[in-house]
């Protein structure tokens, strides 16, 4: 694949700075509602604040890649006296738990730093944390070229690795024949 | 298709077991909101008079607000009603925090509870999955703990739980229920909750909630945040700190308590200590602030950061918020807030209203000095002032000895106690402790706003007109110059008029007819914050909030598809504010009740005091003993009202 120079976005996370008023998700989820701004549901954010807090631990991590299968990572970290597991980071939606799935349909989630919004427009998470735990970086990096995937084939590949081609041809023949 | 709303209830007989998800009618939505409103409504349809706080029969109702998760900002608040078994009138204890919201992902409005529990339960309520589990490993255990236990047993780490400690169990009538960093605290909610046998509620949804114009919302909602950056950053001049901003008082944040620890008074209610607030005091306390709270914390969908977590040495930690960092040393006498940071944790985790309870301890201390409580009474009781008030605390929510009696609060325990006990139950409105405040001359509107209002405690009544006349006429000007809450333009002028001392000073002015005015405001913007669950730090009670009578109607229609102007709104809690009254009329509160404690002002004016009631009273539309006349009650759609108290005789038709 031929190598190509690409804008990457990122969101930082200063999660010192967190207090947990989850006003990130709540923006994320209804931002991404059909029709944009009609619906509100936290489960369905791209951005979710792990929350232990008795143990000091407010962390916000935004949905990364579709995994298909479980890791093997168990390894634990220690920060600032506070024991986090690799789970904890993690951006993927996995199958091992809800985290950045569609709570009914189950489907993967995927941040896309909002960018419907245009250019030059800071993710909405973004905009709305007050305390400045989420901070917009953009950088030029030199990078493989590769598809980017949108929500529609996020979602039929996941079923397409959970149910198999033959299973998924067979539902949506019958669906669309009922219909 | 309901919007902003879920539509449905939980109703759960605990009794039985029996529970049912209910549709609700949308009709009371137009007529009430939400939250208070149609939880009063509901309390006047099914509670009636005869039932005490203690009966199967009344009803403890966990209720969201009408805009709880929504987008808009500081719309967390839980607001419970119950009757108090304090009072015997309706008290609606409220609390911030994650629960409400949860409830509504979870696809409920309301969660109704009737009968009791023949043993203690916990009620787990995931979506469509609702239970009601045992709860007999978690007897006696702290509200903290309890929480800890129960998300690790259900492995829901995100899942809100409102808990009772051992005072709620013991039905404490100063009884709190405890959730995140909040605590719905006042007129003994956790004393009920704790009769029906219900430990703790944890509640955890993931379903949408619909809008019904978003993207004209999210404009409102848009604004709004705009404020709240721009008030954020810019807190009122000449204004003390703890009020110059926007949210619940930032006491976790500010370490200034100059202006708590001497314009409220310590002990029982007992001493004003002008001067307290020296240098050294101010590093001791700062210092010990700073190494106790170890992060600052925001409730659901709220950027400011009124809680705190608290980590303080080796108590095991908690959390706090507001003036909760203050009660336990003010009323013991402590000079030290490490005191207080460490018995405040033990009465988190017990569940007491940090409110009276420190007061009721205040008192006894009191009446064992005075000789009316003795040796015997105090046994075991170590004689240092911070190991007296840790030993009457545990006494106090085990209901053991002494506790017992003080458990019912200063009212009932001087009354059972006797012997010239009562002369010290000097700081109760309607049976309930108020804030230990002691003031000079009389305020008219302080004086309003303690005598009528439902919520039978002065906290969170007043908020948007200033506590006090400006100095000069310069901060006057400043004040009202960028003023958009305004109901009205002519309060300016009542501003700019005020003035400290002469003529146009308290207590002659705001005259009673301004006064009126004021209060009823106060009462409608707390009204329209509790029916849709608004943290009153952003609304009723601070100056110049993110939101107010010309933002709150465009809220409400965007989102409900209600459509509600400024005159349609103020009608809504209008009807909730009389009808919640006419509950507790027929409960049998009258005039006669309605005022504060003799010596909350050195100078007081009985004449005056009379005419402020008349006046407020007529401005009201209500008789001269306080009752909503049967016009005032016909205009609010609120004819079953009047039928109801015509037979009942508290009406008498063709008068007043």
């Amino acid at each position: 694949m031929a190598k190509i120079k690409k804008k990457v976005k990122t969101i930082k996370v200063d999660a010192d700075k967190c207090n947990g008023c989850q006003s990130c998700e709540i923006i994320c989820s209804t931002f991404h509602a059909t029709p944009k701004y009609s619906s509100i549901n936290p489960a369905r954010s791209r951005i979710q604040v792990i929350r232990d807090p008795m143990r000091d631990v407010w962390l916000p991590v935004f949905a990364g890649e579709y995994v298909e299968a479980e890791c093997m990572g168990r390894q634990t970290f220690v920060i600032d006296g506070k024991e986090y597991s690799e789970c904890d980071f993690c951006r993927a939606a996995c199958p091992a738990r809800d985290r950045f799935t569609e709570p009914d349909s189950g489907l993967p989630l995927r941040c896309d730093m909002c960018e419907e919004n245009g250019p030059g427009q800071e993710p909405l998470c973004v905009q709305w944390c007050f305390n400045e735990v989420l901070k917009f970086e953009e950088r030029e990096v030199e990078v493989e070229e590769d598809v980017r995937l949108g929500d529609l084939e996020i979602g039929l590949k996941s079923l397409l690795d959970k149910h198999g081609l033959q299973k998924l041809v067979d539902t949506m023949t019958r669906i669309t024949q009922k219909s | 298709m309901r919007y902003a709303e879920t539509g449905y209830n939980l109703e759960i007989d605990l009794a039985t077991g029996n529970i049912e998800r209910v549709e609700t009618d949308p009709k009371l939505t137009e007529l009430y909101l939400g939250g208070l409103g149609t939880s009063v409504k509901m309390m006047w349809d099914r509670v009636p008079p005869e039932t005490k706080a203690f009966d199967p029969e009344n009803l403890l109702i966990f209720s969201s607000g009408l805009l709880v998760g929504t987008p808009a900002f500081s719309f967390n608040r839980s607001v419970v009603t119950t009757i108090s078994p304090q009072t015997d009138l309706l008290a609606y204890p409220m609390m911030g925090g994650f629960w409400a919201a949860q409830l509504k992902y979870a696809g409920y409005d309301k969660v109704v509870f009737r009968n009791k529990s023949p043993k203690l339960v916990y009620i787990w309520i995931h979506n469509d999955k609702v239970e009601i589990r045992d709860a007999s490993h978690l007897k006696g255990k702290g509200t903290v703990e309890t929480r800890e236990i129960i998300k690790k047993e259900l492995n829901k780490p995100h899942a809100a739980v409102a808990a009772i400690g051992l005072a709620g169990e013991n039905r404490v009538f100063t009884a709190s229920i405890e959730q995140g960093r909040s605590s719905a605290s006042r007129l003994g909610g956790g004393a009920v909750m704790g009769d029906k046998n219900i430990k703790a509620i944890a509640v955890l949804g993931s379903k949408d909630l619909f809008l019904a114009r978003g993207e004209e919302f999210m404009e409102h909602v848009n604004k709004a945040a705009e404020y709240i950056k721009f008030r954020n950053t810019n807190p009122l001049p000449g204004i003390p700190t703890i009020l110059a901003g926007i949210g619940s008082p930032q006491e976790m944040k500010h370490t200034d308590e100059k202006w708590h620890t001497e314009n409220f008074v310590w002990g029982n209610a007992r001493t004003r200590r002008r001067g307290f607030w020296t240098e050294e005091i101010n590093e001791s306390w700062s210092t010990t602030q700073k190494s106790a709270v170890k992060r600052l914390i925001s409730c659901f969908n709220c950027p400011q950061q009124c809680g705190a977590l608290v980590s303080y040495k080796d108590t095991p930690r908690y959390k706090m918020k507001c003036f909760s960092k203050l009660t336990y040393s003010m009323a013991a006498y402590v000079d030290d807030l490490d005191f207080n940071f460490r018995i405040a944790r033990l009465a988190t985790e017990y569940g007491v209203d940090a409110f009276s309870t420190p007061q009721i301890l205040a008192f006894a201390v009191e009446l064992y000095e005075a000789g009316i409580l003795t040796d015997k009474d105090f046994e075991g009781c170590p004689s240092d002032k911070e190991g007296r008030f840790f030993w009457l605390l545990d006494r106090f929510v085990r209901r053991e000895g002494i506790g017992d009696i003080l458990a019912d609060g200063t009212y009932w325990a001087a009354r059972k106690i006797g012997k010239g006990a009562e002369e010290f139950d000097h700081n109760t409105i309607k049976k309930h402790e108020q804030v230990p405040v002691k003031l000079g001359t009389l305020d008219p509107l302080y004086y309003l706003m303690y005598s009528t209002n439902e919520k039978i405690s002065i906290t969170q009544i007043e908020g948007n007109w200033p506590q006090g006349a400006f100095p000069t006429r310069e901060m006057r000007e400043q004040f009202v110059k960028d003023w958009p809450q305004l109901p009205d333009e002519r309060f300016k002028q009542y501003v700019l008029d005020w003035e400290p001392r002469g003529e146009k000073s308290i207590p002659y002015f705001p005259t009673p007819d301004m006064c009126s005015e004021i209060v009823d405001w106060m009462e409608m913007v707390h009204n329209i914050d509790d029916a849709l669950g608004l943290c009153a730090g952003m609304g009723s009670f601070c100056l110049k909030p993110p939101y107010h009578i010309h933002n709150y109607p465009l809220l409400v229609s965007a989102a409900t598809g209600i459509d509600m102007d400024e005159e349609g709104l103020k009608k809504t809690v209008n009807r909730s504010r009389n009808l919640h009254r006419a509950f507790n009329v027929v409960r049998g509160m009258r005039r006669v009740d309605e005022k504060p404690p003799e010596d909350h002002w050195k100078r007081r004016f009985p004449e005056l005091e009379e005419q402020l009631m008349d006046t407020y009273y007529k401005y009201k539309g209500w008789n001269n003993d306080g009752i909503p006349t049967k016009e005032r009650l016909l205009e609010l759609d609120l004819g079953f009202v009047a039928e109801d108290l015509e037979r009942r005789g508290i009406l008498q038709d063709g008068q007043d």
